[in-house]
This record gives structure tokens, C-alpha cells and sequence, in this order.
């Protein structure tokens, strides 16, 4: 069974009396441990897209089941589960709290599961670790790099052990020795056995995945499958 | 809920103080709410417990008979008074009186001299019964005996301020003194019994009662003021009724007419000082109320422009799980924090002003704080925090993920 099952899914926005359709009837199956990318122009749909599978926006009309769960009805709380315990997110401009230090930002998706603090901190370390970021656990946000922030925002996406990794242009950010260095980070994830979904317009980053599908006009233009560059 | 809490708590103490100054100036107005209140309760708490005190010094097992004129009466130049065939009424047909004594006072203020030193001080005259009834005792020499009235010796007593004022010698017995145009040997100096509601009780000078009838001259004139202890207290009701109804057939009083004079007991005036310091507390609770109000609209506002300031923060802790009483939660648990932390300091505030205060004022009792006036003011703070947080709160809580990811 596919883990991500979308049937016919429309995102309208309404605008005055225009309506923008950014996602226009996508069917589409992702299975477990896939490595995927969504590419396309700017305003094909990628993000939203992005935002629907990480379920953190509702789609106008379609099916989505998630692990075989129609999630696409769910109201925002039952939403919020769902993120915490199924997606881990890697957003374009990291996200990380500004006030809290790497190891809190890490730790803050287990208060919502109600994870005590030894635990927790237990946890963020071994995914703290699994980037290489141990010697920066106090550092703020602002006292790391840009790279660093975003190995501490996919520790912070790994502490749950999520089912998806959801990745908005990851390295829109980043130098290309950095983009290199993430996108390493990516492929080995996906080689441990999580299922990682990026958003890029960049064709060297969307050549580390194993399939790609193109987005055009919020529909789905082209879905090809290739070997990976890594 | 208590895992949320703790939590919450965490990350609320980190945001206040990220915003020290800001805090502290957001918390102002609970801070001077809470003070004014506490400084008010300390200082009412501490003088309301010495006034009982120095009222059960007082007596409450004694009672003051004086004359009323009431105003319509005044105005037609009638002057009701008291006069010995009252005192002598009462002394022979109330029972259970231990004691009582008259006592005569000068017009006004007199003029007393000692060599080239004068004061004015309250000059009145009465009997040997009056260190019973009034508690005074004579700390040097000795105090009034019946002889000193029976052939009106011109001999007094002086009260403590009165002898300091004159320059009179630690022990001044044997010395005279000049009143009224008149000598007067001093056979006894009071003990000091400090001041009532600011009133000095040292400052008096006390001669026999029949001496200072002959000072006063036309008898017909005079009004006395009849002091009198009971033997048991519990009696004091019957007592008084029964003065009472004596005094008015004994003034040929009519059922329509209105007491000519007043019964008086410590625990009436001590009843009378309650009332004065219940009003003062109402007006200032009045006046706490609305800073307290202004201090609530305060942290709300502050705790909206937070939230709107850290609307991208939301949308990440949204985006990573957080449902929406987390968020709730913590904005609450901020303002709160906020608000118990300005009534902490509120209370500290208050509690040294109120010393202050009562240090400045010579005599004043000290300052005190009763518990339920700690736990009222904090619990205050505290509702006041969660009422006016809860719309910023909410507003926070009610956030739409990707909307306030996208902010700012
Ligand atoms: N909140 C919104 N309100 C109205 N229109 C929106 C909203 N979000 C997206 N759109 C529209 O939906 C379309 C798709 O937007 P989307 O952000 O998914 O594009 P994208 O592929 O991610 O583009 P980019 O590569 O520039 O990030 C665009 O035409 C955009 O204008
Ligand atoms: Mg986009």
C-alpha cells in the first residue's frame, strides 16, 4: 500500500472574483522510503503541494489518505497530530525558534507529544548527533550558519521519526559547498529508510532524487523515474 | 495538564525576561495597584490593632455620660447639661456600678505657668474615683483623695507633656504652679499613657473637683461629663438603659423628646474608629480597582503586540505540532506570570511604603501586613493576568498555520 495516495486534489485560492486554481486535479502515489522531487516554474504549485502533503493546509476538494488515513477532513488539532507525529518539515528559511538554542529547537516537537525533558533531551542529542551538530547544542539560531541552522532544522524534522521528510527548497538558501553538504545529508537519510520529498527549481538537486515529477499550472505534466547521481 | 503547564512556565519566564524593561513597565500598573492597596491595609491593619488595644486599655467596662444639645435646640439658646443632682442620681439608684466620678473641665484651654515657662493644656476638675475609672495613676506623688475636693485645696496633678513643657524637675512634687491667676502646689505627676487616635493623653492637668467648681463660680452654669465603670461587663447594656431612663424623667423629657445627653462606651468609639477605616478602605479599593483595571488593559495590550510579534514563532511550533491549547497555554501562562510578577512587587512596594509611613508619623503604630491581604492582592493579579490574557491568548491559539508561517 502507497503511503501518500492523492486522488483529484484541487487547491483553489479566491481572490476578489478570480479564482486561482494552484493545484488543479493531482493524483498522484508516493510509496515508503521513496526519494522524491517536485520541480516547476515559480507559481506551478510546489508549495502548496508541499503544504497539502505536510497537512498543514486542507485541500478544496480530493481525496488524501496518509498511511491509508483520509486526512484531507481532519480538522486543525487532529492536523497538528498528524504533523508532529507523521512529518518532519525542512523549510527554505530553516524556521527555528530565534530565542531558543539548537538543542531546545530540537527538543520543542516532543513537549507536543508529551515527551519528559530527560527523554527528550536524550533525544534530540541522538539526532543532533545524527547531523554533527553535538559541539553547537547552545548556540542560538543567530550564532549559526546558515548550513548549521538547517542541519539543526532536519535534526529538529528526525527527532519524531516521522514517516515523510518534507523539504521546501531546502538549499534555496545555502552556498552551493553547503547544498552539497545538505543534500549528502538527504540521500544518506534516504538510504537509512525514510521516505524524502524535496521541492526545488534546481535540476542538480532534483538529479540526487530517484523520481521526479514535474508541476505545471497546478497540474502534474511529467513523472519520470531516473537512477540517482549520489 | 500539568506536563502543559511546566512547559508553558518555561517558555514564559524565558519571553519575560528576553523583554526585561519591557515587562517591568508592562506589570507597572498591577505594581502600583497592588502597592496602594497593601500600603493601605498595612497601615489601617497596624492602627485599627493599636486603637483596640489602646481602647481595651481604655476600659470597656466603662462608660461616659455627657450632655447633647441638639441643633434645634441650639439654635433657640437652649444648652442642656449635666449637673451633680444627675451624678448623684445615678450613683444612688444604678446598680452594679464599681465606681464613678464627675468631672468638670475649664471653658477652654487655660493658661498654666511654671517661672517664666507657660503651656496651655486641658484642665478639669474630679474625684479620687477617677484613677479607677479612667486607669490613672500617679506615677509621682500621689493622686487626688477626698479631702483635696471637701475643702478645695488648691492642689493638681500635672500629666506628663505638661510637666516636660513647664521645665519641671523629673520629680516635681512640691513645686507650684500658676493657673488661672491662682497657685497651685503639684502633688502628682501622671504616668504617661502616650496618644489615642493623635490625641495626647499627658497633656492634662487635673485639680480636686469641688477646687475647681469654686474656679468655675456660678454653679447654675455648669455641665459635667459623668464617668463610671461596671462591675461586670456584660451588664453595660442594663446599665446604660438605666441611666438613660433616669436621666430623661429626671429632665422631665416627653416620649416625643430626644436624649439631652449621650451614653458613651469604649466599644461604641472603637465601633465609630471601625467605620472611619472601613470607608477609607472602600474608597481605596475603589481607586486600587481601576489601576487595576488600567494594569489589566495594560498587559493585554502588550500581550497582543507579542503575539503578533512572534506570529512566524507560532506558525513553526503549528507547523512542528503544537495544537492549540499549547499555544493557549502559553500565552496565558506569560500573562499570568506577567501580572503575579507586578503584584509581587506590588506587594514588597507597598509593604515598605507602608513603613515608611508609619515611621514618619511619630507615634503611628507600625506597619503589618495580614495574610489574607497577601493572598487577596496575588490572587487579584492573578485573575486579573488571565482575564486580560485570554484574548491575546486566543487570538495566538486561533492562528492558521501556513498564514502565520508566511508573516513578517
Ligand atoms: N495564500 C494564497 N492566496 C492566494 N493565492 C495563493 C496563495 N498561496 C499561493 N497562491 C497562488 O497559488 C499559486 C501557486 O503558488 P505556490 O506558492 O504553490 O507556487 P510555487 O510553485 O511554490 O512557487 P515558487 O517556486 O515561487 O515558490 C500561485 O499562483 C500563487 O499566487
Ligand atoms: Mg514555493
Amino acid at each position: 500500500m502507497a503511503l501518500i495516495e492523492l486522488q483529484a486534489i484541487e487547491k483553489h485560492y479566491v481572490m476578489g472574483d478570480q479564482t486561482v486554481r494552484a493545484l488543479d486535479g493531482i493524483d498522484i502515489s508516493i510509496a515508503s522510503n521513496e526519494y522524491i522531487a517536485f520541480v516547476g516554474s515559480s507559481g506551478s504549485g510546489k508549495s502548496t503541494m508541499m503544504n497539502i502533503l505536510g497537512c498543514l493546509d486542507r485541500p478544496s476538494a480530493g481525496l488524501y489518505h496518509l498511511n491509508g488515513k483520509n486526512v484531507a477532513q481532519l480538522n486543525q488539532n487532529e492536523l497538528a497530530e498528524i504533523r508532529n507525529l507523521e512529518i518532519g518539515f525542512i523549510f527554505q528559511s530553516f524556521n527555528l525558534l530565534p530565542r531558543a538554542n539548537a538543542l531546545s529547537n530540537v527538543m520543542q516537537p516532543l513537549i507536543y507529544r508529551g515527551v519528559a525533558y530527560k527523554e527528550r533531551k536524550k533525544l534530540a542529542m541522538t539526532a543532533l548527533d545524527r547531523v554533527n551538530l553535538v559541539d553547537r547544542i547552545d548556540h542560538l539560531p543567530n550564532q549559526l550558519s546558515g548550513g548549521q541552522q538547517q542541519r539543526v532544522a532536519i535534526a529538529r524534522a528526525l527527532v519524531t521519526e516521522p514517516s515523510i521528510l518534507l523539504a521546501d527548497e531546502p538549499t534555496g538558501n545555502l552556498d552551493s559547498r553547503t547544498t552539497i553538504e545538505i543534500m549528502k545529508l538527504f540521500d544518506e537519510l534516504q538510504q537509512e529508510g525514510h521516505t524524502v520529498i524535496v521541492v526545488t527549481h534546481e535540476a542538480e538537486i532534483a538529479n540526487h532524487c530517484h523520481r521526479i515529477v514535474e508541476l505545471k499550472d497546478g497540474k502534474i505534466s511529467n513523472d519520470h523515474r531516473q537512477d540517482g547521481v549520489s | 495538564m500539568l506536563f502543559a503547564l511546566m512547559e508553558s512556565s518555561r517558555s514564559a519566564v524565558a519571553s519575560v525576561l528576553a523583554h526585561g524593561l519591557r515587562s517591568f513597565l508592562t506589570t507597572l500598573g498591577i505594581v502600583i495597584g497592588v502597592a496602594g492597596v497593601i500600603a493601605v491595609v498595612s497601615l489601617t491593619e497596624g492602627l485599627s490593632a493599636s486603637v483596640t488595644d489602646q481602647f481595651q486599655a481604655l476600659g470597656t467596662d466603662s462608660l461616659t455620660v455627657r450632655s447633647y444639645t441638639p441643633i434645634k435646640d441650639r439654635m433657640k439658646g437652649i444648652q442642656s447639661r449635666l449637673n451633680d443632682s444627675d451624678l448623684s442620681l445615678i450613683e444612688t439608684r444604678v446598680e452594679g456600678i464599681s465606681s464613678i466620678t464627675p468631672i468638670l473641665f475649664a471653658r477652654r484651654a487655660s493658661q498654666v505657668r511654671f517661672g517664666s515657662q507657660t503651656t496651655f493644656s486641658q484642665i478639669f476638675g474630679t474625684t479620687q474615683a477617677y484613677q479607677d475609672v479612667a486607669q490613672a495613676y500617679a506615677e509621682q506623688g500621689r493622686f487626688l483623695v477626698n479631702s483635696d475636693s471637701k475643702t478645695r485645696r488648691r492642689v493638681c496633678i500635672l500629666g506628663e507633656t505638661v510637666r516636660e513643657q513647664l521645665g519641671l524637675p523629673r520629680n516635681a512634687v512640691g513645686e507650684y504652679v500658676e493657673i488661672g491667676k491662682e497657685w497651685f502646689k503639684v502633688i502628682g505627676i501622671l504616668e504617661p499613657k502616650g496618644e489615642l487616635m493623635g490625641f495626647d493623653q499627658d497633656d492634662r492637668v487635673i485639680l480636686p473637683y469641688q477646687t475647681m467648681q469654686s474656679l468655675l463660680g456660678n454653679q447654675s452654669q455648669t455641665d459635667i461629663q459623668i464617668q463610671l465603670t461596671v462591675a461586670d461587663q456584660s451588664n453595660i447594656p442594663v446599665v446604660v438603659a438605666r441611666v438613660r431612663s433616669l436621666l430623661r424623667k429626671a429632665h422631665g423629657l416627653t416620649r416625643e423628646d430626644d436624649d439631652d445627653f449621650r451614653i458613651q462606651t469604649a466599644e461604641q468609639l472603637s465601633e465609630t474608629f471601625d467605620r472611619i477605616i472601613t470607608t477609607v478602605t472602600l474608597v481605596v479599593g475603589g481607586i486600587v480597582s481601576i489601576s487595576l483595571l488600567v494594569g489589566g488593559i495594560g498587559i493585554m495590550n502588550i500581550m497582543l503586540v507579542s503575539v503578533t510579534e512572534r506570529t512566524r514563532e507560532i506558525g513553526i511550533c503549528k507547523a512542528i505540532g503544537a495544537k492549540r491549547h499549547h499555544i493557549l497555554m502559553q500565552f496565558l501562562v506569560e500573562a499570568l506570570l506577567l501580572s503575579l510578577l507586578g503584584g509581587i512587587i506590588g506587594l514588597l512596594l507597598g509593604y515598605g511604603l507602608g513603613v515608611l509611613i508609619a515611621m514618619s508619623i511619630p507615634s503611628f503604630p507600625p506597619a503589618t501586613i495580614p495574610l489574607w491581604s497577601i493572598v487577596l492582592a496575588l490572587g487579584f493579579s492573578a485573575f486579573v493576568g488571565i482575564i486580560f490574557g485570554i484574548l491575546p491568548a486566543a487570538k495566538a491559539a486561533n492562528l492558521d498555520p501556513i498564514d502565520a508561517l508566511r508573516y513578517g
